[in-house]
């Protein structure tokens, strides 16, 4: 096993950037957009209704959702796990013509609204499609207002950022030391198993975390393409936006899920990037 | 010349009495669009059943009154309401049932009385061609994914109160909810479901993308729509012109074509 040493270079942790004290104004203005981002949360905390959160969060239609939401976003983030890497690997190692093209067209429900995303799902994979109605008739199968609907809506929206994490850290690995593995005697397989895949192991995890960070929040795919049905669609965003009218309490309390667990994933994949630079 | 002048003044001050006592009276019935004084900016917020019959009133109503801007936001009613509750700068709300209205007339967001303007009914809609050969509502639990609108929704009440009186229950996992009845109709029109219960006036405006199966009269529910000015209105004139101007026979005879029914 190479030390992580060789990947991080020389410097290691000698060359520390020492603490500056920040100029007034980039303070002042600092503080302002420090500011934009928190007063929102504290805000949803200060709404919220603290006292009643168990028994809230523990009605049928709050315990649906949590369920949907762990479920899906579990398994969006397995399938780019599983679907992404292959993927990730070609874009880092293969010379392909287009490849910028490829790339774009692999990271574009990044930049898409979700909404979109989800027509162009329903466009592909509904019972009007050719492939959709192929599934119907040949495997049973349809795609829409279905959990796997849902569980494809999400990884739609989140595998590039998977795909754009792994391409990175795999274009970042010094490709001699899979060579001198090779010289060593290892086949192709052997090399990516046991000198790759470990050196790339903490960006897998970080971009797996990404993936199922962004397909748990994710609405507009989901609500369009697999519809809003309890018990097997309607996950936490869509439960939060159709409880806002009718059952505040619940609709915060349910947010407040998302906001602390989104939080909690957010700090700890900057400790994950911190070791592994 | 200053008698004339005088004269003069006092008939300009009539006339701006009697028109201006038009434009507030709530419950005039007789055609005032060819007044044309009307001007201004509004917003109107109607349920999005109304979209297409509203958005043509629209137009009526500012081709009759040139100085009138009228913008429609169109949702499902409880959306709207909750809106106008907040504090959205909203004049006209229009709403498809009258509990609705209740949110807003209760708590004094509704200047004075609201008037109901249209009726509606509701119907059950299909894929082109009715392949599942839905025949009634006591179909419904086993044709697959139905749409209907969140429960909220006065057409997701309307469906209930509907399903409830002829004993019919479908499962919810079987029920997609549309945020408001254009969406549920999406479902339908556009999407994989199979069957959804939308207001007759939707599924006219969907034409061909939908086939209907009628529910019967002593089965359905009619939906009453009222609408009224908001307290909050900084144009208090244009606002209640256009109130008026819902209930004249130009604008009945717009909400009749696209399906709606007169107020009961």
């Amino acid at each position: 096993m190479l030390p992580r040493a060789v990947g991080e270079g020389f410097t290691g942790r000698s060359l520390r950037r020492t603490p500056r004290r920040a100029p007034w104004a980039v303070a002042l203005i600092s503080t302002v957009t420090l500011a934009f981002f928190v007063l929102p949360l504290i805000g949803i905390a200060g709404r919220a209704d603290w006292p009643g959160l168990p028994r809230d969060l523990s009605q049928p239609v709050a315990l649906q959702a949590l369920r949907l939401s762990l479920v899906c976003s579990l398994a969006a983030a397995a399938v780019s796990l599983v679907l992404g890497t292959p993927l990730a690997w070609v874009l880092a190692r293969v010379d392909l013509p287009a490849k910028s093209l490829i790339r774009g067209v692999v990271l574009l429900p990044m930049v898409l609204p979700p909404v979109v995303g989800g027509v162009a799902l329903l466009s592909a994979f509904s019972l009007r499609s050719p492939l959709g109605s192929w599934l119907h008739s040949a495997l049973g199968i349809q795609l829409t207002f279905s959990t796997a609907g849902a569980v494809m809506a999400a990884t739609f929206v989140a595998m590039p950022f998977y795909v754009i994490t792994v391409e990175a850290a795999l274009r970042n690995l010094d490709v001699r030391l899979e060579g001198a593995a090779a010289t060593l005697g290892a086949g192709p397989f052997t090399v990516f198993r046991r000198v790759t895949l470990p050196l790339v192991a903490p960006s897998l995890a970080a971009g797996a975390v990404l993936a199922w960070a962004r397909a748990l929040g994710e609405f507009g795919a989901t609500i369009t393409f697999a519809g809003n049905i309890v018990g097997r669609t309607q996950t936490l965003p869509l439960s939060v936006y159709l409880l806002l009218e009718t059952d505040a309490d619940t609709a915060i309390a349910l947010s407040l899920v998302l906001l602390a667990v989104s939080l909690v994933v957010l700090v700890a994949l900057r400790s994950q990037w911190l070791t592994r630079a | 010349m200053r008698f004339t002048s005088i004269t003069a003044a006092l008939l300009v001050a009539a006339a701006a009495t009697l028109l201006g006592g038009c434009g507030s009276d709530a419950t005039a019935g007789a055609d005032q669009s060819e007044t044309g004084s009307l001007a201004g900016s509004i917003t109107v917020s109607a349920a999005a059943s109304l979209t297409e019959a509203f958005t043509a009133i629209g137009e009526d109503f500012m081709a009759a009154n040139p100085g009138a801007q009228v913008q429609f936001t169109f949702d499902s009613s409880s959306t709207l309401a909750q809106q106008v509750i907040d504090g959205a700068p909203v004049d006209v709300f229009a709403s498809a049932d009258e509990a609705t209205m209740a949110k807003l007339t209760d708590p004094g967001l509704i200047s004075g009385e609201s008037t109901v303007f249209a009726t509606n009914q509701l119907v059950i809609v299909t894929k082109p061609g009715n392949p599942a050969g839905i025949t009634g509502l006591a179909d419904l639990p086993d044709v697959g994914i139905v749409s209907l609108c969140g429960e909220e929704v006065p057409c997701g009440r309307f469906a209930k109160q509907i399903l409830d009186g002829q004993g019919v229950s479908i499962a919810e996992t079987d029920v997609t909810r549309g945020q408001n009845v254009k969406a549920a109709l999406a479902a339908v029109a556009e999407g994989d479901a199979v069957a959804g219960i939308v207001y007759v006036s939707d599924a006219q405006a969907a034409a061909e993308s939908v086939t209907t199966v009628d529910i019967p009269a002593a089965q359905n529910a009619v939906a009453t729509y009222p609408i009224g000015v908001v307290a909050a209105t900084g144009e208090p004139d244009l606002a209640q012109g256009f109130v008026d101007y819902v209930s004249a026979a130009e604008a009945q005879q717009r909400l009749a074509e696209y399906g709606f029914g007169p107020p009961e």
